[in-house]
């Protein structure tokens, strides 16, 4: 029911949305759950476990009960918070946790055999037998279990992520938080204000407060736009700080697009990573509800929540309100609402010493004791000093008392403190460094108080800052003392509710005591209290009160569960922002990367870069068959294939050889100028970290190469080296990997193709030789090195005429049988050759392992060496690669296991396992590169390869890893 | 998490690559006996309190570092550049 | 004789959203310039002539078109000029096609860098004339404050496009932010 003249929302704006299918209207300003209210509508959700109809609960992201389904076109958002979304035009919604409706739900049974669903049910019924765990329980189990369901298919939505920085963070924009942006801002310090609500004001809105004896909402209006007007504010609005991380960091999401409906580019949330000099948390306080029999059912609210909706939304959902509480704050409420012409039936104040005087009927040392209405609130009964009552009722408002927002300082381990004249927790100051709590969320109830700290907060922030503060005046504002008598639950003989969410009744707790789980810690994983979305914010310590009473202990001794972030549920999608799909990771392309597609290509992933597979050509029916051809332009004539994805490491300086000596098993700064060697590098544990040439351009001057995948590992690795070692030494480097494009040119007719391709023919060029050449008259680098056992060349140019080089090179290959080649067959070509790559030096191979032993320099040290030489890195007992070659035509796979003939197929009896497979058209069958225990040992053996996961059990024959031309006669032609 | 640059000031955790303890920087030699080797490869202290790391400014400028931090406060009290101690 | 065309990263791209310019930089030649242990005096002077020395410490400075940038530990990258002969002072490499130079400028510059940039973009953090290594989202970045809503990105060629899309992608949310 709209109470007219009441409320911030914007009247002449009607907006309509759907609830469970049907249309409602409310207006712009409006959440769903007000506008639902305002329609009369008071059963929203149904509860976690006995199906209870619910009704809403509170006004804010706390909500237990009112949880929904926002249903988009590629999105469908659980658990919404009905308090929390704003309606828009469009937006689809729908109730949760029931079927086949809203108002009938089947699974309600629950409900009627709920004597047997106490905590504890799932532990004590669903354990025998063993057997029905998986098979029967599970699915049971989880079909029944959880509130929303997701579409199942992709959140195709649009998710944001930023930083930002302050000097001042400010959680909260009620009165202390306004006044400490205000006062920090004015000295000129860097304000970032974080509000959770659409509108600054916090509970001077909701309480309908007064500031210099005006309606607050001037005063807040005139501070907004002071901030506003200020270039060192940053106002954020809908965004929830979520938690606090060391250093100062804090994370927030900001619903940005969830309240206006999907629109191109426009987010429908941001994950903003703030750092802050300093912090000031103003987040304010929670109200409690009192654990009294029957209190779960629609129509019986919080207090502020009522005043809330009065007083923002101008809805009171009811027409016969009562309240019921320990304090007095609810008495403002009823004063309001009677204010506002809503008949108040009661005040139900637990109190004897309280006072009775109201425009209302007053019961002093009042209780409710049982509720009626199963779908909508009917009627209370109770006690007073005076007898029993009974009151027909639809809306019943209850206040136990407020509990300070502290939530963010437990973030970083710290707990709160109990402070008794509150019957709350409070936080401790210096619980998370160089923050201050102020206000409410301090324990400060009055807004005064609130103001005051507010200030007092900022100020110290700025002292801290070094910055002089501003003097800004507070305003009058009202300062009346909290008073309460704590009241956590009313005895009867219905059940009570402490987490509405999460269907736990007061009952379970003393249960749980009653079975040994009586640390707090204990009771909340036994009972799953405080385990719903809510967390517990509205039952924790109305729970653990409960069980201070039931085991006698006090609730300082009883303690409290830990907070820990998020604070409200947060979409992992916020979180993961642009890191779908190719957001993953960058994406590398080679300067030939269009000339591969336009010959249509597929791409693979070579750790962020994009290399062709392979180049298909018409009449060609697999991947295989372009495989085998490209092969055979390498073996039988030319081919071309971009190798700009090797690092490529410059090393220069007068040291750099020396350097070399140190980084590589193998000697380099005995190398010739002009001449490229082969090195192996291993990490400090002795093994091998990565294998490549590195070619002597000059007398100070080298140049690495570095395995695709290891290059940014070798690069660090050359930094630690370099600046714990030798920092003095005359030796600087660069990757110079995107500077160069390069391509080997492979085959018997490599050199005839460069020969009439570069502006000099080549002169004496053997093997392992480079020089300087020019092509079109561009500067180039040329290399004689292989990684395909036949006559091979790498030419590199600058990186701007890499596309360029790359398509005149594969058009003269063509002319001469030859052609591009990609991945698969460059793999095959390097396996026939018993190359390796990092399927073989995985990190757990040493340079024995891989027949390279003889490479570690006996005449100096390098890093790693010492290492090497321990026991059990050397002997036979290691897994040595070897070469396999299947007895037969059969395929075997990369990552089977090998056993010797007869043995049993266990863990204990694998010998080894197969690193690298490829079908090789010159053998015509897989060859295969591999780890044998004393591999080396075994040539001409015949070992078992299995691989359960593929169905394959192969014999092969043991021998060398290299298995085409041996002496390297074609290498050196 | 916040780890000072020596060289570009205090950056966002993600910039920073860790390795471990400052163990790390006394590299045995060739010469070495290969027990000492356990040691300075695996076998390290874990205190409460006050630790020193190598840290390496990956995606910043290729500094490395030895960080020295709390680990009960997590507070990061300094750092300093390892290269340093050898141009000094 | 073969005919080899040059090609930048992205053509010359340029993109504007909201007033604000998003566009690829034809920067030259450029050289990475690592001054040996004491040498860094010299190679500064040996400099002088272009207008600048070397760079200290997360600064940058401009001559014409010419610029030299602090691009890292112990190296400053030389742009838009040829390389003076350092030899025996300093090693120099070619790093211009290595990398792909994109200007933003604008209203939306700072914040859009915000989306990926972990680093503090506040003028008091980092004002004009100061150069910064940090990532942008995962790739290795030179970044420069050229005005007070104006930088120049440095980014391995390779990662060019999924840097220019990442930077479109955030323009145009800050723009739908704002309409």
């Amino acid at each position: 029911m709209r109470i007219a003249g009441k409320g911030l929302i914007d009247r002449t704006k009607p907006v309509s949305f759907k609830f469970d299918g049907k249309a409602y209207q409310g207006f712009k300003g409006d959440t769903v759950a007000s506008a639902l209210l305002a329609n009369g509508v008071k059963l929203v959700g149904r509860s976690f476990k006995y199906h209870r109809p619910r009704g809403v609960l509170t006004a804010g992201s706390e909500e237990p009960n009112a949880m929904i389904e926002v249903i988009g076109a590629s999105n469908q958002t659980p658990n919404v918070r009905a308090t929390v979304q704003e309606i828009f035009e469009g937006l689809n919604t729908r109730s949760q946790n029931r079927w086949p409706s809203l108002r009938f739900d089947v699974m309600a049974v629950n409900d009627m055999v709920s004597p047997f669903l106490s905590a504890g049910f799932y532990y004590k019924t669903f354990m025998w037998p063993r057997a029905f765990w998986e098979a029967i329980y599970e699915p049971i189990i989880r079909r029944a279990a959880g509130l929303g369901s997701l579409s199942g298919k992709h959140d195709e939505g649009h998710y944001e992520k930023a930083f930002a920085f302050c000097d001042v963070l400010v959680i909260g924009a009620g009165p202390s938080g306004l006044m400490a942006a205000l006062e920090a801002a004015r000295a000129g310090a860097d304000v970032i204000l974080c509000e959770e609500d659409r509108l600054l004001g916090g509970r001077l809105l909701a309480d309908d407060a007064h500031l210099d004896g005006k309606p607050a909402g001037e005063w807040v209006a005139a501070v907004e736009a002071e901030l506003k007007a200020l270039p060192n504010v940053r106002i954020m609005p809908r965004t929830t700080v979520t938690g606090a991380y060391d250093g100062g960091q804090f994370s927030a999401v900001e619903r940005v697009g969830l309240h206006k409906g999907p629109r191109p580019d426009l987010p429908r949330e941001c994950f903003w990573r703030i750092t802050a000099a300093r912090t000031v948390l103003a987040a304010g306080a929670l109200e409690r509800s009192i654990a009294f029999p029957m209190n779960d059912r629609p129509g019986i609210m919080l207090a502020s929540a009522v005043q809330t909706y009065l007083n923002k939304f101008g809805v009171v959902p009811g027409k016969r309100v009562t309240l019921f509480a320990n304090n007095d704050g609810a008495r403002a409420v009823a004063r309001q609402l009677m204010a506002a012409g809503v008949t108040v039936a009661a005040i139900l104040d637990s109190r004897t010493d309280a006072s009775a005087v109201e425009d209302c009927p007053v019961y002093l040392g009042a209780q409710v004791t049982d509720t009626k209405g199963r779908l909508g609130l009917r009627a209370i009964t109770g006690t007073h000093v005076g007898g029993e009552f009974a009151l027909e009722t639809d809306l019943l408002a209850v206040s136990g008392g407020w509990n300070p927002t502290l939530h963010i300082t437990c973030h970083l381990n710290g707990r709160p403190r109990w402070e008794a004249s509150l019957a709350a927790f409070v936080p401790l100051a210096d619980a998370v460094p160089n923050l201050q709590a102020a206000g409410a969320c301090n324990g400060v109830f009055d807004t005064l108080g609130c103001l005051r700290e507010g200030q007092a907060a900022a100020r110290a922030a700025l002292r801290g800052l070094n910055i002089a503060a501003a003097d800004a005046a507070l305003p009058t504002a009202e300062g009346l003392p909290y008073v309460i008598a704590p009241l956590w639950q009313v005895a009867g003989k219905g059940r009570a509710w402490l987490d509405f969410a999460n269907d736990v009744t007061t009952k379970d707790v003393k249960l749980a005591a009653q079975e040994g789980y009586a640390s707090v810690e204990h009771m909340k994983r036994y009972t799953t209290q405080g385990m719903a979305p809510d967390q517990g914010k509205n039952s924790n310590v109305g729970a653990l009160a409960v069980l201070a009473d039931t085991t006698g202990r006090g609730i300082p001794e009883t303690g409290t569960t830990t907070f820990r972030p998020p604070f409200i549920p947060t979409s992992i999608a916020a979180m993961g922002a642009g890191g779908r799909g190719n957001g993953f990771a960058p994406q590398r392309f080679l300067t030939s990367d269009q000339a591969s597609r336009d010959r249509a290509a597929p791409m693979i992933e070579a750790g962020l870069w994009y290399r062709p597979s392979y180049f298909p050509k018409p009449g060609e029916t697999s991947w295989l068959d372009s495989c085998n051809r490209e092969i055979g332009y390498v073996r039988g004539a030319v081919g071309v294939c971009d190798v700009s994805t090797l690092g490529k490491i410059d090393i220069q300086g007068k040291d750099a050889g020396r350097f070399l000596d140190l980084v590589y098993t193998n000697t380099f700064s005995t190398l010739s100028v002009g001449r490229v060697r082969y090195g192996l590098m291993l990490r400090a544990d002795g093994y091998v970290l990565d294998d490549g040439t590195s070619a002597r351009l000059g007398q100070d001057h080298y140049l690495m190469t570095t395995t695709t995948a290891a290059a940014g590992l070798v690069m660090r690795h050359l930094d630690f080296v370099h600046q714990s070692e030798c920092a003095d030494w005359d030796v600087r480097f660069i990757s110079v990997t995107e500077s160069w494009a390069q391509f080997a040119v492979a085959g018997p007719m490599a050199r005839a193709l460069l020969n009439g391709y570069l502006d000099q023919p080549l002169g004496d060029f053997p093997f392992m030789a480079t020089g300087a050449v020019t092509v079109g008259g561009v500067q180039a680098r040329l290399f004689r090195i292989s990684f395909s056992g036949e006559e091979g060349y790498e030419i590199a140019v600058p990186t701007r005429y890499g596309e360029a080089l790359f398509r005149d090179l594969v058009a003269r290959a063509e002319t001469m049988g030859g052609g591009p080649y990609g991945m698969e067959a460059l793999n095959v070509l390097r396996i026939e050759k018993g190359l390796i790559t990092h399927a073989e030096i995985d990190g757990r191979a040493t340079a024995f392992d891989i027949g390279a032993a003889k490479m570690l320099s006996a005449k100096k040290d390098c890093i790693g060496k010492l290492a090497a030489s321990r026991p059990g890195l050397i002997g036979p007992e290691r897994a040595q690669m070897v070469g396999l070659k299947p007895l037969s035509a059969e395929k075997i796979t990369s990552g089977a296991h090998l056993f010797i003939p007869g043995a049993d197929l266990n863990r204990v009896n694998s010998q080894g396992h197969i690193s690298s497979v490829g079908y090789s058209p010159m053998f015509d069958r897989d060859l295969a590169l591999g780890f044998l225990v004393n591999g080396r040992a075994w040539h001409g053996e015949t070992v078992r390869v299995v691989d359960r996961l593929r169905g394959i059990d192969v014999l092969a024959e043991v021998c060398d890893p290299v298995f085409h031309d041996k002496d390297g006669e074609k290498l050196r032609a | 998490m916040r780890i000072p640059c020596p060289l570009c000031g205090t950056r966002d955790r993600r910039e920073f690559y860790y390795y471990g303890s400052e163990d790390y920087l006394k590299r045995p030699s060739d010469q070495g006996m290969v027990e000492d080797l356990d040691n300075h490869l695996f076998l390290r202290d874990n205190p409460a309190g006050v630790m020193r790391d190598v840290w390496y400014h990956e995606a910043g400028c290729g500094a490395w570092m030895v960080v020295t931090r709390n680990t009960i406060s997590h507070e990061v009290l300094g750092s300093e550049l390892v290269a340093k101690q050898k141009e000094a | 004789m073969p005919e080899l065309i040059a090609k930048t990263a992205l053509a010359g791209k340029k993109l504007v959203v909201s007033g604000t310019v998003l566009a690829e930089v034809d920067h030259g030649m450029v050289s990475s310039i690592a001054p040996y242990p004491g040498q860094e005096d010299v190679v500064g002077n040996a400099l002088k002539p272009l207008g600048f020395g070397f760079p200290a410490v997360n600064s940058f400075a401009m001559n014409g078109v010419a610029m030299i940038a602090w691009a890292g530990r112990e190296q400053a990258f030389l742009v838009g000029a040829d390389c003076p002969d350092l030899s025996g002072l300093a090693a120099v490499t070619d790093q211009s096609g290595g990398w792909v130079s994109l200007s933003l400028q604008g209203p939306l510059a700072v914040q859009a860098l915000a989306r990926y940039v972990p680093m503090d973009l506040r003028l008091v953090a980092f004002p004009v004339g100061m150069a910064a290594r940090t990532p942008l989202y995962h790739m290795s970045m030179v970044l420069l404050r050229v005005a007070e809503d104006g930088f120049r990105l440095m980014l391995f060629r390779s990662m060019a496009r999924t840097a220019w899309h990442e930077i479109e992608v955030a323009l145009k949310t800050l723009a739908a932010r704002a309409a």
